[in-house]
């Protein structure tokens, strides 16, 4: 690995002292992101870069930095966006066919608020088709890899940014997090994801999949790296409605490595033997110990609707998909159907064109439960199991401070073993959805390996209170070098 | 629900399709073993009130950038087939 290269696996911190000191530049980051990321291009993590445009940004980067005038921790840093996140003048697929060719013609609020700290967009990554899959097979550019084990899934959807960080692309990427889509596969691939609160981060420009619980949250090398991230993505944006008008806290000062006083809450519901890799609970079960021996207390907890979260999140989720998925229709943008006969025959064979076979059955299972005579039993039951569970989680925190689980009940699969069985794919989320369903913010880190793989560790905090959960996982790598380990085949 | 979702299916695909619905439909059914009786529905992940922002002219989009996806267009109008027959 050359010296600029290491930079990019280095963490942000490191990366940033090394930017400021003159040890390297923006624009020999830049230039090693990108040589990287065809010397991997086997990974499928990335779909297009930016070239010469990112080259030039960092140039100016460079310049500024010279000066002495940084924008922000961010100035001259390589990061990726997620597929679903626009970018003027760039192409934004969501990796699906009925996208191929489109240019955006705005800027994401994230992309605005990136582009103003100074960080260089060097390129866009792989996911499942409108984000919905959780593995990144979904996508017409093919699966992407998971840097460990090639032959396995990344997870997904945003499997393309959490492969890249961890193949040491880029320090930084943006994903979105609807049921789990940042997390699972920060977990499945041993780096730092984070989903905000709800409402934290603007969702203005975002493409929209189920738009009551997308969510665009960072991932990094470090804890730390991703509250950084997140100072800079946060904040309120009128542009969308959902915002939570709320000043954004400066969580990297928050990060003091103590935990001592705080209660860590252990759902009984997720800490059972059954359908749960052994190596993952006890690379769990080691981390609970760690917060114990550094002065956390640990309670059990109870979150009794567990079991019914995958369901309730694939009714909202569905319901919400086929309506937010009508807008592409072969008029105003994406795919248009040849020859077509009348105006109902262009949006049918457009659409059946356009769409792949997992989009096409979210939108038909959506639409069956919010057609008449369904609605109430299916997508309005739902709508009230979700206030169930988040009541569960309002319990809970009675008692605790943040909630403590493993991401995933096991480490990454193997690429197709689970392509035919949409169900046992769902399921695969089972411990991410009701962070989204409740709101709540989740961190995924890693905690271990599990024959060879990474395990990760999932903390759940109090709506708005990042600041928590953030805090007790870099206290976490400040204990222990899980954050260290590397895939052993990506130099 | 392929007409109303504008989604066409061939004969096989659509067999798969209802068999996969099926199997999740059978999981979601779960939910009705929970009494929601008196339960008010959670539609989204943070309450908040209707924002409301001052009531001031912006910047639109420009037009013709508006339109630089379009498949067909006019002008800074989307073309579709034909949807009103001629008067005879």
């Amino acid at each position: 690995m050359s010296q600029s290269a290491s930079w990019l696996s280095a963490g942000l911190a490191d990366l940033r002292a090394g930017l400021d000191r003159g040890e390297t530049t923006a624009s020999e980051l830049v230039d090693a992101c990108l040589e990287r990321t065809e010397a991997h291009s086997g990974l499928a993590a990335v779909i297009s870069t930016r070239g010469d445009a990112a080259r030039e940004e960092a140039e100016a980067a460079s310049r500024r930095l010279a000066e002495g005038t940084r924008l922000s921790v961010l100035d001259g840093v390589p990061v990726l966006l997620k597929d679903n996140i626009v970018q003027a003048g760039e192409p934004a697929s969501c990796a699906s066919r009925i996208l191929e060719g489109f240019v955006s013609p705005y800027d994401a609020g994230v992309v605005e608020r990136l582009q103003s700290a100074g960080a260089i967009l060097v390129g866009r990554t792989n996911m499942d088709e409108f984000a919905m899959g959780s593995s990144t097979e979904n996508s017409i550019y093919g699966p992407a890899r998971n840097p460990w084990d090639p032959e396995r899934a990344c997870g997904g959807s945003s499997g393309g940014s959490a492969a890249a960080v961890a193949a040491g692309l880029v320090p930084l990427a943006l994903g979105s997090d609807t049921g789990g889509s940042i997390r699972q596969p920060a977990s499945f691939c041993g780096v730092v994801g984070l989903k905000p609160t709800y409402g934290r981060v603007s969702r203005w420009g975002l493409v929209a999949f189920a738009s009551s619980l997308d969510q665009i949250g960072p991932f990094g090398r470090r804890v730390r790296d991703c509250a950084a991230m997140l100072e800079c993505i946060s904040g309120h944006d009128d542009r969308d409605s959902t915002s939570v008008p709320e000043p954004v806290p400066a969580w990297s000062d928050a990060l003091t490595g103590d935990v001592e006083g705080l209660t860590i809450g252990l759902p009984e519901e997720y800490f059972v033997e059954e359908g749960v890799d052994p190596g993952v609970l006890a690379r769990v079960r080691e981390a609970i110990g760690e917060f114990e021996s550094a002065g956390a207390k640990t309670v059990p907890v109870s979150l009794p609707h567990t079991q019914h979260t995958i369901a309730t999140y694939y009714l909202i989720a569905t319901a919400e998909a086929s309506s937010n998925l009508a807008r592409f229709d072969g008029v105003r943008y994406g795919r248009r159907a040849e020859k077509v006969e009348d105006l109902e025959d262009l949006y049918l064979r457009s659409r059946s064109e356009g769409f792949g076979a997992e989009v096409k059955r979210r939108i038909i299972l959506g639409t069956f439960v919010l057609s008449a005579g369904y609605y109430d039993a299916y997508y309005g039951k739902a709508q009230r199991v979700r206030t169930l569970i988040r009541r569960d989680f309002e319990r809970a925190f009675e008692t605790c401070d943040l909630i403590l689980t493993p991401t995933t009940p096991e480490t990454a699969f193997g690429l197709g073993a689970k392509s035919g069985d949409p169900l046992s794919m769902y399921l695969s989320d089972v411990y991410t959805v009701s962070a989204n369903l409740a709101g709540l913010p989740g961190l995924s880190l890693p905690c271990g390996l599990s024959d060879g793989m990474p395990v990760g560790l999932q903390l759940i905090g109090k709506p708005l209170d990042e600041a928590t959960i953030l805090r007790v996982g870099d206290a976490f790598e400040r204990r222990t070098a899980h954050h260290e380990s590397r895939p052993p085949e990506i130099v | 629900m392929g007409r109303l979702a504008r989604l066409a299916f061939s004969e096989v695909e659509a067999e798969a399709m209802a068999r996969e619905i099926e199997q999740v439909l059978e999981h979601v059914r779960s939910l009705d073993t929970l009494d929601t009786s008196g339960v008010s529905p959670t539609a989204h992940g943070f309450d908040l009130a209707t924002p409301l922002r001052p009531d001031r002219p912006m910047a639109p989009l420009d037009p013709e950038l508006a339109v630089s996806n379009a498949p067909e267009r006019q002008g800074t109008a989307f073309l579709v087939p034909k949807v009103l027959e001629e008067e005879g």
